[in-house]
C-alpha cells in the first residue's frame, strides 16, 4: 500500500504518468510543464514505461498526434501550459468532437501578452467550452490522484471524452511536498486495460472518422456530446469511490470545509484553497462563521450540488484566478452566480480576481475578503461586486 | 509492378459516387495511389476538396480506415496513428507481422503552406509513413486562392489579373526541394498521366521503412480554367514542358524518370489554361519569359545533378 514521498508537483505528475504507462505520449516543452515530459522522457529512456514518445515540433502537433493515436486505439496522454494550450485550441474541440478520451495535464500558467510564465488559470479557463472534462488540483497529491482518475473518467462507458487536469504553475508544479504514492501494481490494476470501441487500426473494419457533417446531422452530434457530458458526473463519483477504496482519499466535485454551519463562504480553485482553509480555521477560532468550498470539477459544472452546498449562506466570495474581459466577473463567478440564481433565497455573491501571472495570494488578502463579507452581512449591501485583489490601482 | 490489366482487377478503395468535380485530377491521383497501396492502409487527409467531397456524413468513399482531423495536421495525425501502431505492436496487442501502410494526404495549401511545419516535424522524427501532396496549385476548396504552390503569373481569386498587378508575382515554392532537405529515404514527383510511374513510386515508397514523400500534380479544371476532360492531358503537358519534372531521390541519389525528347516551351502548357490568359497580352510577355527561365533553371539543375551523381 503506497508510500510517502517528497516531490514537486511536476515529478508527482510524471510518476502518475509512469504508473499509468500510456501507449502514446506526444508533447512539446513549455514552462512550467516542461519538467513533466522531461522526467517522463527519462522513464522512456530507462525502459520504465512501454510508451511510444512522440517529441513533436509544436503543441498543435502534440494534440494532433494525440488525436491520431487515440483514434488509432489506445491510451494517450500529454502535458502543456498556457500558450501551448492556446495553440492547441483548434485541436481541443476536435479531440472532444471525435470522442477521444485523451488525458492531459495542464500546468496552469498565465497567457500572453505580456508574457508571464507563472501560475494562473487563464489557460484552462480559456478552454472551458472546448468539450473537455476539467479538473483542478490543490497540491501535488491531488494532481497525482486526479490524473490517475482522469483516465477512467474519460474512458467511462457513454462518456468517451478528453480530460484536462490543472495544477497551479510553479506554486504547486515546482514546490516539494509530501504525498502518498500508490504502488505501481495498484495503479495498473485500478486502470485495467483500455478497450477502444472503434479503433482505426482495425483495417478489417474500415472506419471513416472526422467526416464533413452538415446541417442535417451536426446538431444531433453536438447533442450527443452534451449527453456524454451529462454522464460525466456519475462517472466521476464512481471512479472516486473506487479510488477511495484503494487510496483512502475521497474526492467529489468539490470539497467543503466548515461550510455547513457557516454564514459566509469562499470558493477557490487550486492552490489558493489551502490558504483559504488556513484563514477559515483562524477566523473560526475567533468565532467568525466562515467556511470554504474548493471546486475540483469545473466541467461539467456541478450546479445542483453547489446549490445544495451554498444555498444557506448569507454571503459568498468567489475567487477567480483569471479574467474574463468584458464579462460580468471571472469565469467561476459567472458560473456560480448562474447556479445560485434559481434558489428562492441565495447568498449575496461577490467576485475577486486575484493572483494573475502568479501574484501571491496572502493570508491577509483572504482575511480582507472575509471582512468584506462581514460588512455585506451587516449592511445588507454590496459595495463592490467585482474586486481586483492585490492590484495597484 | 502491376500491369494495367492487373490493376483494373483490384478492389477500388476509393468508391465512386463521391462529390469531387467530374474530371478532378485529385480523385484520379488518390485512386491510383490506393490501387498500388492496397487495403492494409490507413489514410489521413487535410481539410480540402478531397476530404469534404469523399466523406460527407453519413456516406464515405473510403474503403480503408480514414481520418480527417484538421487542415494543417495530416502529417501529425498520421504520425500519431503510426506511433500507436508501433506501441501496440511492441506491447503485443497487434500482430507483429501485420504490415499497415500509413498515408497522409494533403493538397498544396495543406502541405506547402499551413501544414508545412507538421510535415517537417513528421519527416524529421522518422515516422514510417508516406505523405502525398496532391498539388493543384491553389486553395481550390475555398475558391481558388493563391498558395505558395501557385505558379508565377497565374490568376487566382487573391491574385487576380488586375489592371495594375497581372496575377501572382512570385515563383512557386519548390516543396520537393524543401522536403529533400530532411534527408528522408525516398521522395519523388509524379503525375497521374504516367500511371505506371506513379504506381511504381507508391509501391517503392511503401516498401521502404521511414518517412517518404510524393508530390503529385493534380490538375483542377475549376482553378486552372480548362475543359473538364483535360486533367490527364494537362498533367502530361506539365511534364513535357518540364514544369513538373518526374524524378525521384532515393537515399540522396537523384533519378530523373522521364526526359522529354523535345522539351516543349511553357507556352504549350499555359495556353491551355484560362488562369494564364492575361499573360499573352504584349505587356505581360516578360512574365512568361520569367516563368520559362525558372523552369529551365530547375530542369538544367536536375540534369546536371543527375550527371554529377553518376560520377560520385
Amino acid at each position: 500500500m503506497g508510500k510517502i514521498v517528497a516531490m514537486t508537483g511536476n515529478i508527482a505528475v510524471a510518476n502518475a504518468m509512469r504508473q499509468i504507462n500510456p501507449d502514446v505520449c506526444a508533447a512539446y516543452p513549455i514552462t512550467p510543464s516542461t519538467e513533466v515530459m522531461q522526467q517522463f522522457s527519462n522513464f522512456v529512456a530507462d525502459g520504465k514505461v512501454d510508451t511510444e514518445l512522440v517529441t513533436v515540433e509544436s503543441e498543435h502537433s502534440a494534440m494532433s498526434a494525440c488525436i491520431g493515436s487515440s483514434a488509432a486505439g489506445g491510451r494517450v496522454m500529454t502535458a502543456t501550459s498556457a500558450n501551448g494550450l492556446a495553440l492547441m485550441w483548434e485541436m481541443l474541440y476536435i479531440a472532444s468532437g471525435n470522442r477521444l478520451p485523451i488525458a492531459m495535464m495542464v500546468i496552469n500558467r498565465a497567457l500572453s501578452a505580456p508574457i508571464n510564465i507563472h501560475g494562473d488559470h487563464s489557460d484552462e479557463m480559456g478552454a472551458r467550452d472546448a468539450g473537455w472534462i476539467q479538473m483542478y488540483s490543490e497540491n501535488g497529491q491531488e494532481a497525482y490522484d486526479n490524473l490517475i482518475q482522469a483516465i477512467l473518467i474519460g474512458e467511462s462507458e457513454g462518456v468517451l471524452l478528453p480530460v484536462m487536469v490543472g495544477m497551479d504553475g510553479f506554486i504547486i508544479s515546482h514546490s516539494i511536498e509530501n504525498l502518498s504514492m500508490l504502488d505501481d501494481q495498484q495503479v495498473k490494476d485500478f486502470l485495467g486495460e483500455y478497450k477502444p470501441l472503434h479503433p482505426l487500426l482495425n483495417v478489417n473494419k474500415p472506419l471513416t472518422m472526422g467526416p464533413l457533417d452538415l446541417q442535417d446531422y451536426y446538431s444531433e452530434h453536438k447533442r450527443q456530446q452534451t449527453e456524454a457530458m451529462e454522464l460525466v458526473k456519475p462517472a466521476i463519483l464512481k471512479v472516486a469511490k473506487d479510488f477511495a477504496a484503494l487510496s483512502g482519499r475521497t474526492y467529489g466535485f468539490f470539497e467543503t470545509h466548515r461550510l455547513d454551519d457557516a454564514e459566509m463562504g469562499i470558493i477557490a480553485l487550486g492552490s489558493a484553497a489551502g490558504t483559504a482553509r488556513h484563514v477559515v480555521d483562524g477566523l473560526r477560532e475567533k468565532g467568525i462563521k466562515v467556511g470554504m468550498l474548493k471546486l475540483r470539477v469545473f466541467r461539467p459544472f456541478p450546479s445542483e450540488e453547489l446549490q445544495q452546498a451554498l444555498g444557506h449562506l448569507k454571503s459568498l466570495a468567489v475567487m477567480d484566478r483569471s479574467e474574463s474581459f468584458g464579462a460580468a466577473g471571472g469565469p467561476v463567478f459567472s458560473e456560480v452566480r448562474s447556479a445560485l440564481y434559481d434558489l428562492p433565497t441565495r447568498p449575496k455573491t461577490i467576485n475577486y480576481i486575484y493572483g494573475l501571472g502568479g501574484r501571491d495570494l496572502g493570508i491577509a488578502n483572504i482575511e480582507q475578503v472575509v471582512a468584506d463579507l462581514q460588512e455585506i452581512n451587516q449592511t445588507g449591501k454590496i459595495k463592490n461586486l467585482i474586486t481586483h485583489l492585490t492590484v495597484r490601482e | 509492378m502491376a500491369t494495367l490489366k492487373e490493376l483494373s482487377k483490384k478492389d477500388e478503395l476509393l468508391a465512386g459516387g463521391h462529390r469531387l468535380c467530374a474530371g478532378c485530377g485529385a480523385s484520379i491521383v488518390v485512386r491510383q495511389i490506393l490501387l498500388a497501396a492496397g487495403k492494409n492502409t490507413i489514410a489521413t487527409c487535410s481539410t480540402g476538396c478531397l476530404e469534404v467531397a469523399t466523406s460527407i456524413y453519413p456516406f464515405t468513399s473510403w474503403r480503408i480506415p480514414f481520418f480527417h482531423s484538421a487542415f494543417e495536421n495530416s502529417a501529425a495525425t498520421s504520425c500519431g496513428i503510426e506511433a500507436m501502431y508501433q506501441s501496440l505492436k511492441r506491447r503485443g496487442k497487434l500482430p507483429v507481422n501485420e504490415k499497415i501502410n500509413f498515408i497522409a494526404f494533403g493538397g498544396d495549401g495543406g502541405t506547402y503552406d499551413i501544414g508545412l511545419q507538421s510535415l517537417s516535424g513528421g519527416l524529421e522524427r522518422g515516422h514510417d509513413f508516406l505523405y502525398v501532396c496532391y498539388d493543384n496549385g491553389a486553395y481550390m476548396n475555398t475558391g481558388i486562392q493563391r498558395s505558395s504552390s501557385t505558379p508565377l503569373g497565374a490568376a487566382t481569386t487573391t491574385t487576380p489579373a488586375g489592371k495594375v498587378i497581372p496575377g501572382k508575382q512570385q515563383y512557386r515554392k519548390d516543396l520537393t526541394d524543401v522536403v529533400e532537405a530532411h534527408h528522408i529515404p525516398y521522395l519523388a514527383q509524379a503525375s497521374p498521366h504516367n500511371w505506371k510511374d506513379l504506381n511504381r513510386k507508391v509501391e517503392k515508397a511503401l516498401s521502404i521503412k521511414g518517412p517518404k514523400f510524393l508530390n503529385v500534380i493534380a490538375p483542377c479544371h475549376r482553378g486552372w480554367r480548362t475543359g473538364i476532360n483535360e486533367a490527364i492531358k494537362l498533367a502530361k503537358v506539365a511534364v513535357d514542358t518540364c514544369f513538373w519534372p518526374l524524378y525521384e531521390v532515393e537515399n540522396g541519389k537523384l533519378t530523373i524518370n522521364y526526359k522529354p525528347k523535345d522539351k516543349k516551351p511553357i507556352t504549350e502548357w499555359i495556353k491551355m489554361q484560362g488562369r494564364f490568359k492575361h499573360l499573352f497580352k504584349p505587356e505581360n510577355e516578360h512574365i512568361i519569359q520569367r516563368l520559362q527561365e525558372g523552369i529551365d533553371c530547375k530542369w538544367e539543375n536536375l540534369l546536371k545533378r543527375e550527371e554529377f551523381e553518376k560520377t560520385c
